[in-house]
């Protein structure tokens, strides 16, 4: 698709909003929650599936997370995991079993009970989802079954210690479908599923919409919730909107009262007629740089400590991405349980850089580009288009690092090609994200009995990794992953820039819109002031 | 119209088709990458798959098979009207392509509307009026509406119309007023073609004997204008039928994602985005038959309207 006319296009919708409907300001206390009402949300695309076992984009998980629940909720705040369908659980003691209590009289809206079978066929299931099912299946690494004790007790067993399992009990990748939708295959459950969510699928039309209705009777909600009860909307209509202007345009003239995944050009428009900017830091990996320690370069921690002295964190946020984005501080962001702040570790100092590069015997040439033995200190560096913020990123880095005396050539790939390009080697730096509310994500990315993409060496960061994967209790687990990030970030494995920050635009009078611990939302709580 | 020359176009039509589904397997299995590797990555956000399971969904997709059996394969079920399922969401190709169609059948026919009356006033007032900078003006027209991109003519229509006048909707299929402003931005570069090619052959027809002949004996210029000259004139008009439809087709990618309407465009779009091969194919080898069909058309209809060419040519 075409980049949009973004500059035109908010200079019109300020001009329109202008002469259009007066400003409301979003007010601090919007009183007492009001039930009823239809929520219009415009998102950028539609996956083409219903299923949020099989879903992987953000503009559909939003409407896919309200339709089931998990057995675990994830408090934003901390990172605990709070009771949702499971009252309580327990791991033994190599992190390798896992046993939960259910919550009684739970039922799929289509009547059948979301017993410890219903799970039991779940995660059963998960193992024959195609290529669509990569995250449910990364949660289940090393399923070796679930045994049912009773209704509401069963045991979820691995044949290796699997701590990160518990956070992906509470994402939508997880979530709890009905038997009967569990038992079709991966294809048609892509067209229609059955939860035991807040609220229902009403219709689904590919590319146009999926509209949800709120489950009457529902009483089960997660213990993060404002309220238990049943939700407190009728009805979410998720209307896609391809295009970023027409999305914007929509929600300043009043006909959709939100909208998912805005731009830094977007924000000026929306809050001149007074929406609300909600944003929250992406959990998991930030954007950043990381070597292919194979190659000469990648391998040469002096050119990757200087790169990391040279890039300027402050002016990329401020330049490129939209306001509530802030610079990354560790190999973690800071939305991540266990996040441990580096920032000592990370400054901006040109001069360093520069020292570093000379001591190393990367010696200022006649261009500017420094140069070692006849060889310039040339670094291509691999991104892809996923983001849209990424041109403007890497291209402001690049002349960041410039002057230090080092050439940044841009690569730009197509997303299909990440994985084989990761897999063959094909790089020699790598711009990327990822994003997942648990600490564990560290081990899959840099541990060398993993795919080891970016090719280090072993050593004492393997151990840390591992030993995480296998503690089940929280604090010590997080000192372990402390460790892990300060080393990460010491050797410079990893260049932290940036932590993506989802922001959404919401009308003035929609209010209790709430992000959940991986940055998607909740809209349980969500009501809209009636007129 | 003999046999023979039906039967000669039918196998042109058969290569044709042949053409555009080896040629579009070629390119999609060109391209680096492929549809397994897009979709596990889950647009890198989350873990990659190990490489051993990625092998196993290949292997379930048939995309593990060397490609010339590969291609043999999908070229057998495809010449029984079988394109397979969709990689990205295991829907029929054939229903998803057909589910697709009557939306986009719709916004064609109304951009057509749209192109046919603009096209046609431009060039009727163009030739007829004696006004010389109303002349040159709209002779100028065309060429400027050819040359204005649809996507940006599609977003200052929804900044005037839908948002700051509020007349129609910005987004949706629902109801005819919902289809004005995608009729419009579809209509408007098609019709100018239009436009350019009738009035061209307008001025020729002005030109011929038999308008003199007409005007001799008494026929007003309107009279001439509308029932001599365009009746004549719209013949060539009519040969960029073929044309005209691609434009329409090729447009509606654009249209059907700035108004957010379904239909063949976007289901392209989506799965060209992940090289969604069967359904890539299934678009293509469509899109051709489309082609095929009106141009098969076109000529059959063409001595039936104008006997001077016959069919054998």
């Amino acid at each position: 698709m075409p980049r949009p006319l973004a500059p035109w296009f908010a200079a019109a919708a300020v001009l329109l909003a202008a002469c259009g409907s007066a400003p409301a300001t979003s007010t601090a206390d919007p009183g007492v929650p009001q039930p009823g009402g239809t929520l219009r949300f415009a998102v950028s695309s539609d996956q083409g599936c219903v299923d949020p076992q099989q879903v992987s984009s953000n503009d559909t998980i939003f409407s896919l997370r309200q339709v089931v629940d998990s057995l675990t909720d994830q408090d934003p705040a901390t990172g605990e995991l709070r009771p949702w369908l499971a009252t309580s659980w327990e791991s033994n003691a190599d992190a390798s079993a896992y046993s939960f209590t259910l919550r009684e009289g739970v039922t799929f809206s289509d009547g059948t009970p979301l017993d410890a079978a219903a799970v039991q066929a779940n995660f059963d299931a998960v193992q024959d989802l195609g290529a669509r099912g990569s995250l449910p299946k990364g949660y289940l690494a090393g399923y070796t079954g679930t045994t049912v004790e009773s209704p509401t007790r069963f045991t979820v067993a691995f044949d290796r210690p699997n701590v990160q399992f518990l956070q992906g009990t509470s994402t939508h990748s997880l979530g709890i479908l009905s038997r009967a939708t569990v038992a079709k295959s991966d294809d048609d459950r892509c067209a229609s599923v059955t939860g035991s969510g807040p609220f229902v699928i009403e219709s689904y039309t590919r590319d146009e919409s999926i509209v949800l209705a709120k489950r009457a009777g529902y009483a089960w909600g997660s213990a993060l919730w404002q309220a238990p009860g049943e939700a407190r909307l009728d009805r979410v209509e998720f209307r896609v909107v391809p295009e970023s202007g027409v999305r914007v345009g929509s929600l300043a003239s009043g006909e959709v009262d939100a909208v998912g995944n805005l731009a830094q050009q977007d924000e000026a428009p929306l809050t001149a007629v007074g929406a609300q900017l909600l944003g929250r830091a992406n959990p998991g990996i930030p954007f950043g740089i990381s070597f292919n320690q194979a190659t000469p370069l990648g391998a040469d921690a002096a050119v990757r400590e200087a790169v990391s002295l040279a890039i300027d964190r402050a002016e990329v946020v401020a330049t490129v991405y939209s306001s509530q984005t802030k610079p990354a501080t560790s190999a973690l962001a800071s939305t991540t349980p266990g996040y441990a702040d580096q920032s000592a570790l990370l400054p901006f100092d040109l001069a360093k850089a520069g020292s570093v590069l000379d001591a190393a015997g990367w010696l200022p040439g006649p261009d500017g580009i420094r140069t070692r033995n006849g060889t310039p200190l040339s670094v291509e560096l691999t991104w892809y288009s996923n983001s849209p913020a990424n041109r403007a990123a890497v291209e402001l880095i690049q002349q960041q690092v410039r002057k230090a005396g080092i050439d940044l050539q841009l690569r730009e790939k197509p997303i299909s090609e990440s994985t084989p390009t990761q897999q063959a080697g094909d790089f020699v730096a790598n711009w990327g994200n990822l994003t997942r509310a648990d600490p564990d994500i560290l081990r899959s990315q840099y541990s060398t009995a993993g795919n080891n993409y970016y090719r280090l060496p072993p050593g004492p960061l393997d151990t840390l990794l591992a030993e995480q994967a296998a503690q089940p209790d929280p604090a010590a687990r997080a000192a372990i992953v402390a460790q892990a990030q300060q080393l990460l970030v010491q050797e410079h494995h990893t260049i932290p820039v940036v932590e993506l920050t989802t922001v959404m635009g919401v009308a003035a009078d929609v209010h209790g819109v709430q992000f959940d611990a991986s940055s998607r939302i909740q809209l349980h709580d969500a009501w809209k002031a009636q007129p | 119209v003999t046999a023979r020359y039906l039967g000669r176009r039918l196998l042109a039509a058969v290569g044709v088709l042949w053409a555009a589904f080896t040629v579009s397997f070629v390119v999609l299995y060109l391209l680096p990458g492929d549809p397994v590797a897009t979709m596990a990555s889950g647009g890198l956000d989350g873990e990659p798959l190990p490489p051993e399971q990625l092998d196993a969904l290949r292997a379930r997709y048939g995309l593990d098979q060397p490609v010339f059996v590969q291609y043999g394969q999908r070229l057998l079920a495809a010449i029984t009207g079988d394109f397979g399922t969709s990689i990205q969401n295991g829907q029929d190709v054939r229903s998803a392509i057909l589910e697709a169609l009557p939306p986009t059948l719709q916004i064609s026919a109304a951009g057509l509307v749209v192109a046919v009356l603009f096209g046609g006033t431009v060039a009727l007032v163009a030739t007829y009026t004696r006004v010389l900078w109303l002349r040159q003006l709209l002779m100028a027209l065309p060429s400027l509406a050819v040359s204005l991109p649809v996507f940006w003519v599609g977003l200052v229509l929804v900044q005037v119309f839908a948002f700051g006048l509020r007349l129609f909707p910005s987004v949706g299929a629902n109801g005819p007023a919902a289809l004005v402003l995608p009729a419009v931005t579809l209509g408007l570069p098609t019709g100018a073609l239009l436009a350019q090619v009738l009035a061209k052959s307008l001025t020729h027809a002005l030109g011929e004997p038999y308008v003199t002949t007409a005007r001799a004996k008494g026929v007003g210029r309107a009279g001439v204008h509308l029932r001599h000259a365009l009746r004549n004139a719209a013949l060539p008009a009519l040969t960029v039928l073929g044309y005209i439809v691609g434009n329409l087709l090729a447009g509606s990618v654009v249209v059907e994602t700035v108004f957010t309407r379904p239909g063949l465009g976007r289901l392209t779009v989506a799965a060209v985005g992940v090289q969604d091969i069967p359904l890539v194919q299934g678009i293509v080898v469509f899109a051709a038959a489309v082609f095929v069909l009106v141009n098969l058309a076109v000529d059959l209809i063409y001595p039936l309207l104008d006997p001077r060419v016959g069919v054998t040519t």
